[in-house]
């Protein structure tokens, strides 16, 4: 969290802004990110900066694998199993999920 | 400018971004917005003085790299720049990393000049065991951390003398959860699964099999004498990790060894 306020410190200043009034995350399901400590990291980090108070809107991303056998391209469900529902073929080439990054700020 | 000008006033945009939606909240061509930028907007628009006040929302897309991940693509760029192939070697504690790689040193080591950074908490017993006068080795001990990480592999490295080396083995600390998340750097990562454990291990600890280039399926020699299914495990395997190649190998009888010197051989050609 402390690299994303880092990051969004940085934008702001480039855009001339000296608070950020909304941020969006992009979390993949895969990218082992705990949500609930996230805001926690947010909550605790964010006073005193410019993304004090702030809206932290997080943009989830499902997972989705392809198949090399059958070239399916697939939403794969929780855990991580990725098996083909058109072959039946498991599949290691995960194709998004793994997302970790901001996706979009506002200024005022 | 008109107030009636549907055109919202235009920030400078940079080069690597693209500007979203540019809000002239005074033309009423808001998209959704936060509840405490609404209320900055109206504040604004009272105060200025020609009722019009620009908005900016912009994709940045920044990936988030932590720390960690920075200095790993350092080491992987040091390790290539030195034409070694890095391996991390990541199990639970006692799948047999330290019996594996002290015969790998004897055997493979001979013709092969290899390097080991040994990770665990506490002891340099493990750095004592694979201490070879043709391999240098170096003892890392992490305290109370569970893994080791990218920044203790820089200085570790640093710490030995490289020159001539061609394969660098590290053995994690023994955990199958926290090294899944730190990378080293390595350019390959081999999970170990000994026989001594549940075929099922791969499904109870996905994440670590799933980052995984080589499975190695360690201690087959007993796995009869101890009702454990290879087949079984073989399959486990292939499910979480399908990239993976599976080698089955005995650091005790040299069964498979054969194999898992001819995966270090090519990956030394490739350098």
């Amino acid at each position: 969290m402390q690299s994303a306020l880092d990051a969004i410190r940085q934008q702001a200043v480039k855009h001339g802004a000296t608070r950020v009034s909304r941020i969006v995350l992009r979390i993949g399901t895969l990218a082992g990110v705990d949500l609930d400590a996230l805001r926690f990291a947010y909550e605790a980090l964010a006073p005193g900066g410019p993304a004090d108070g702030a809206v932290l809107e997080i943009e989830s991303v499902p997972a989705r694998a392809h198949c090399a056998s059958c070239h399916t391209e697939f939403g794969a469900g929780r855990g991580f199993i990725f098996q083909c529902p058109q072959c039946g073929d498991y599949s290691g080439d995960i194709r998004a999920g793994r997302e970790l990054g901001i996706a979009r700020l506002e200024f005022p | 400018m008109n107030p009636l000008d549907p055109t919202p006033p235009l920030a400078e945009s940079s080069p690597d971004c693209r500007i979203h939606a540019l809000t002239g909240a005074a033309t009423g061509l808001s998209r959704e917005l936060s509840a405490p930028l609404s209320a900055e907007i109206s504040a604004a628009l009272a105060a200025s003085p020609d009722g019009e006040i620009a908005v900016r929302s912009v994709d940045v897309n920044i990936p988030l790299l932590e720390k960690n991940d920075i200095l790993a693509e350092r080491n992987r760029g040091y390790f290539l720049g030195r034409g070694l192939a890095a391996l991390n070697l990541v199990s639970s504690p006692g799948a047999g990393k330290t019996t594996l790689l002290e015969r790998t040193l004897d055997e493979f080591g001979r013709r092969t000049k290899c390097a080991v950074l040994v990770g665990d908490l506490e002891t340099d017993n493990d750095g004592q065991r694979l201490s070879r006068p043709h391999a240098p080795v170096a003892q890392i001990t992490t305290g109370t951390v569970c893994h080791l990480d990218a920044g203790m592999i820089a200085r570790a490295a640093q710490s030995i003398d490289l020159d001539g080396v061609r394969v660098l083995f590290i053995e994690n600390v023994g955990n199958l959860v926290c090294p899944a998340s730190f990378d080293l750097g390595e350019q390959r990562r081999v999970v170990l699964l000994s026989t001594t454990e549940g075929e099922d291990k791969p499904l109870k600890y996905p994440p670590i099999f799933k980052s995984a280039h080589l499975v190695l399926l360690t201690k087959v020699d007993v796995a009869d004498l101890l009702g454990f299914k290879r087949e079984l495990a073989v399959e486990n395997i292939r499910r979480v990790a399908p990239q993976a190649k599976i080698i089955q190998l005995s650091s005790r009888t040299g069964e498979g060894l054969p194999e898992w010197y001819a995966y270090l051989d090519a990956l030394v050609a490739r350098r």
